[in-house]
């Protein structure tokens, strides 16, 4: 019966959906106010029924309802309770409700704070974005339907995935789906943009913190998928370039080159044909992702069961949607206007540099993803481009991005001069080279790679603490004032740049000087790493909910006194017979020691593997710096209700931040 | 006097060898594999190369059978002093280019490989003729005397 | 405006190679030994440890050559088939079983019927690399001169077997 309801709930869902991304679009064409009033209500029905269908499912994975095909594909008895709701979104048509639910989310997050919008650009968005809406329904409704009841039902289910069955998998699809999905907000105000024809500086103020905040979550959704594999899947590694990565990672890169291009058109009035491209393209590299994961058109860890009618449906989809908005580009972008003028050398040309090269980097990255697919089309051979390729390509794209993130926050507005931003920079230069030169040699080699990356990171270091010395100093007022003085804005650029400087470190000190040894244990051995000592203290055997395990015991000593103890584990998950290894795993900010149980051995020893990673934390701190930078920057006086309100009424208020 | 002297001997020796073994069974972890040199040839070498069976991760990472008997390969060629890229070839020959996470450099692949820095080379280029362009645009028109009397109006009003 | 075209131009070439894609299958690794001699090997035979088999002694014929094992679950699907095949006398038909045990291998054959002329005993897998072997079952059509011609990956169908090899069996036949 629920699952009926939750199925009857998905169709009238379409329904409103219909209505959703039809009149409100007309109506704003038409100036027709009754229709454009049908947006708010639309949407915030489309959100409970889908909420209702969403419920419904997860109600049938809590009761063990097997029959339900999806539940029963997996599911589990003895999978815990809170793996069962998470299962919810493990597989493929799961995953499609909660993307609908969560695109439903952001659309009444929008109709509630939408109220200093004019009338026809509020309803072209929540238009739009009901139109990609019906694309996700009506998919579900034809060939991917997670309400699909199974006759007989099943005594018990195919158990989820056992390497899903952890922390990390339940928080890192939603805050992943949340950034994607979320950059439909910034598509949909790019199209309604199109649509009215007024582009404007307050386009761009509107915009921005709808963008800003999908990047916070797809940053966090990223960062919290990279480090699931560094813990779960037990060598150590914590990125592959593997399809779906990538697949989450180019809307990062062009998420982040437009959240810099509506600071510019923001301030400035500039670069505006510019930024609706970049948010046509962020959506679109979210839809394309959505399309290689679930079409069998690439391999990847990540692939969800693939059937080539569920990749046509996709592609379909992605034709008309992404097509349609490039041609509406293509049509009404030549009327957008130039804006502000400005010099060579200036702020806006550092920006929109750092937005070529970020560009760049997000083709570059689809290039070398859908390389194996073009040969093979053309019947060039089948080839694999893997992580060698991409480290090699990407490091030198990203390494002038990263050179100039210390040059553009100093560099003024529509006319800087290069002699006096040398000048200003040049202690920052010192230092960054100094350290890449001592440093590394200090740490034990040195190779240019290393240099480099250190060389980067520093740089960033030291120009951001010029920056912040030189905005703070020279005022006698107390320092708390002082440190409250600039906006929340410029802290969280402040912020975010510090993040991706430590982040930089951490990759280029893991990478360059991480070790590991593989050996042979018996109960009392001793194995050295680091100057560490790792006693392996035998296997007990253990059993848990849905699996079996061999839970080894590595005491780890320096000089004699006890760090901390490691207990990796080899399991069985019993429904999949599927094994999993669980890493050892001891952190802390200077070095991570890692230890992974092989295979067991003759006469009772095991196989295993022992890694020192140092500042391998230092990758997910950066990446959190970098997100609660950007929320610093949303929390901004200026995008606060009151505020607008109380000000002289009008949106003309002079802006008084950088 | 004799036989307990001899019994003590034995006992001590006893003793002795038991403290000898218990030594030398909890020792030091021993390599999985013995030839330092050659076992940091393979892994450098499997952690370029594809598993087949898997599809998704590199020779190193993979315990699928035909990964370890693949990996004993290496080992054996590495051994007997085979070059990187001898090993390379031998797979490619037997499984093509698929099997190279690093693609090789061919007619095939040289977008592949100098399309990203072709692509940059023309964003550059492109940036600096549009910047170019863009500062000798006409200079912003200037103010008529209402507009400057309103600009100073509002500039008074904000501080 | 034409310039604002591009994006959409990009666009719909990537979406061509996507929808060719679809019809692909990226997990299959096709053979770069087709047109090249099939790799030398000289194994124990399955039913005689102390005769050895290889292809040197296979010139001047064509035939089909099936890696199989008797752990293989796919193997089953195509087993009736390749023993209708044997029985029909179309091809000779040899086989290699692959890191299997010979205990293990005789009682398959015995309970499905063993249509090949003669197997030979790959145990350690070595020569499956040589044949770039890389899952079973796995099926080649090796010509009269010993070069291979066509190499099935995967189980042989009545489809593969109707429209791919028994064609290019009889094409290699009369040369």
């Amino acid at each position: 019966m629920i699952p009926e309801i939750g199925h009857f709930a998905l169709i009238l869902a379409l329904l409103v959906a219909l209505i959703q991304g039809s009149f409100p679009i007309i109506g704003a064409a038409r100036g027709n106010a009754v229709w454009m009033g049908l947006a708010r209500p639309t949407a915030r029905a489309q959100f409970l029924l889908i909420a209702v269908a969403f419920f419904c499912l997860a109600y049938a994975f809590a009761t063990m309802d097997y029959s339900v095909t999806y539940v029963a594909s997996n599911s589990n008895s003895k999978l815990p309770l809170q793996y069962r709701i998470a299962a919810v979104w493990g597989g493929h048509e799961g995953s499609l409700l909660l993307w609908a639910m969560i695109l439903s989310i952001w659309t009444v997050a929008v109709s509630f704070f939408s109220k200093h919008l004019p009338d026809a650009m509020r309803a072209r968005i929540i238009g739009v974005m009901g139109l990609i809406s019906i694309g996700f329904l009506l998919f579900m409704l034809t060939v991917s339907n997670p309400f699909e009841r199974l006759i007989p039902a099943a005594m018990d289910g195919r158990d989820l995935n056992p390497l899903l069955q952890d922390p990390g998998m339940v928080f890192h699809p939603p805050m992943l789906y949340m950034g994607y999905v979320g950059f439909s907000v910034a598509f949909a105000f790019a199209i309604a943009a199109l649509l009215g024809g007024e582009l404007d500086a307050a386009w761009a103020r509107w915009s921005r913190p709808w963008t800003t905040m999908a990047w916070v979550f797809l940053t966090t959704g990223i960062m919290a998928g990279s480090n699931w594999a560094y813990y779960e899947l037990g060598w150590g590694g914590w990125w592959f370039w593997d399809a779906v990565e990538n697949a989450s990672f180019m809307p990062w890169l062009v998420g982040t080159a437009l959240i810099h291009s509506l600071a510019v058109t923001e301030k400035r009035g500039s670069f505006k044909a510019w930024t609706v491209l970049l948010a046509i393209c962020a959506f679109s590299l979210s839809l394309l992702g959505t399309f290689l994961v679930r079409s069998g058109v690439l391999t990847s860890v990540h692939a969800f069961a693939t059937d080539p009618r569920r990749g046509l449906f996709i592609l379909a989809f992605l034709v008309v949607v992404i097509g349609g908005s490039l041609v509406l580009f293509a049509w009404r972008a030549p009327a957008i206007g130039r804006g502000g003028k400005f010099d060579v050398v200036s702020r806006e040309s550092f920006l929109l540099a750092n937005n070529v090269l970020l560009a760049v980097a997000a083709i570059s990255v689809l290039f070398g993803t859908l390389y194996p697919l073009f040969l093979d089309a053309l019947g060039l051979g089948k080839i694999s481009v893997g992580p060698p390729y991409f480290d090699t390509v990407f490091a030198p794209l990203m390494a002038p991005a990263l050179f100039l993130m210390g040059v553009g926050p100093i560099a003024r507005w529509k006319q800087a001069a290069l002699p006096e931003l040398a000048k200003r920079l040049r202690w920052a230069f010192g230092v960054s080279v100094a350290t890449a030169i001592i440093l590394p040699l200090l740490l034990g080699h040195w190779t240019p790679m290393i240099g480099l990356g250190i060389f980067l990171a520093f740089w960033i270091f030291g120009t951001s603490a010029n920056l912040v010395y030189q905005r703070l100093r020279g005022s006698e007022l107390p320092l708390m004032t002082r440190i409250m003085s600039p906006s929340r804005s410029w802290w969280g650029m402040v912020i975010a740049h510090l993040g991706i400087a430590v982040f930089t470190l951490g990759v280029t000190v893991v990478k360059g000087f991480e070790s590991e040894i593989a050996v042979r244990m018996q109960t009392g051995d001793v194995a050295h790493l680091a100057g560490f000592d790792f006693t392996f203290e035998g296997v007990q055997e253990i059993e848990g909910p849905n699996y079996s395990s061999s839970r080894g015991q590595i005491r780890i000593t320096k000089n004699g006194v006890e760090r901390t103890v490691l207990m990796p584990e080899k399991r069985v998950y019993t429904v999949q017979n599927m094994p999993m290894t669980e890493a050892g795993i001891s952190p802390s900010l200077i070095h991570d020691l890692y230890a992974s149980l092989g295979e067991p051995l003759d006469g009772g020893a095991w196989s295993v593997r022992i890694y020192h990673k140092p500042m391998v934390e230092w990758i997910w701190v950066g990446c959190l710096m970098m997100a609660f930078g950007g929320l610093l920057a949303l929390s901004d006086r200026r995008y606060r209700m009151k505020n607008r309100i109380k000000a002289t009424g009008s949106e003309n208020v002079a802006e008084v931040s950088v | 006097m004799k036989r307990i002297f001899r019994l003590t001997a034995v006992f001590c020796f006893l003793l002795a060898i038991n403290a000898w073994a218990q030594e030398a069974s909890a020792g030091e972890a021993q390599p999985l594999q013995e030839n330092a040199v050659v076992e940091a040839q393979v892994q450098r070498l499997s952690e370029e190369l594809r598993c087949l069976v898997c599809q998704n991760q590199t020779l190193a990472d993979s315990h699928a059978e035909l990964a370890e008997d693949l990996r004993q390969e290496i080992r054996e060629m590495a051994a007997k002093g085979m070059s990187d890229q001898a090993i390379i070839d031998y797979l490619v020959v037997r499984y093509g280019d698929f099997v190279r996470y690093r693609p090789p450099l061919k007619p095939s692949t040289l977008m592949l490989w100098f399309g990203p820095f072709a692509l940059l080379l023309a964003g550059v280029v492109g940036l600096v003729v549009m910047l170019r362009r863009r500062a000798n645009q006409a200079a912003d028109a200037p103010l008529s005397v209402d507009e400057a009397n309103k600009v100073s109006e509002l500039l008074n009003k904000e501080s | 405006m034409k310039r604002f075209l591009l994006p959409l131009v990009i666009f719909l070439t990537v979406v061509g190679f996507l929808a060719v894609g679809l019809n692909l299958d990226p997990r299959e690794v096709p053979s770069p030994l087709v047109g090249k001699p099939a790799p030398m090997f000289n194994l124990p035979r399955l039913d005689n440890p102390e005769k050895t088999i290889s292809p040197k002694d296979l010139l001047g014929q064509v035939w089909l050559f099936n890696v199989w094992a008797s752990w293989c679950g796919a193997c089953r699907e195509e087993h009736p088939i390749l023993v209708a095949l044997s029985k029909s006398g179309t091809v000779p038909l040899y086989g290699m079983d692959y890191k299997d045990t010979r205990q293990d291998a005789q009682q398959w054959l015995e309970q499905g019927g063993n249509p090949y002329i003669a197997s030979a005993m790959d145990t350690d897998g070595r020569v499956g690399i040589d044949y770039g072997v890389y899952g079973v079952p796995e099926t080649y059509v090796i010509d009269k001169a010993g070069v291979i011609a066509y190499k099935q990956i995967g189980p042989v169908t009545e489809e593969v077997l109707r429209d791919k090899i028994l064609p290019l069996v009889k094409r290699l036949q009369t040369q």
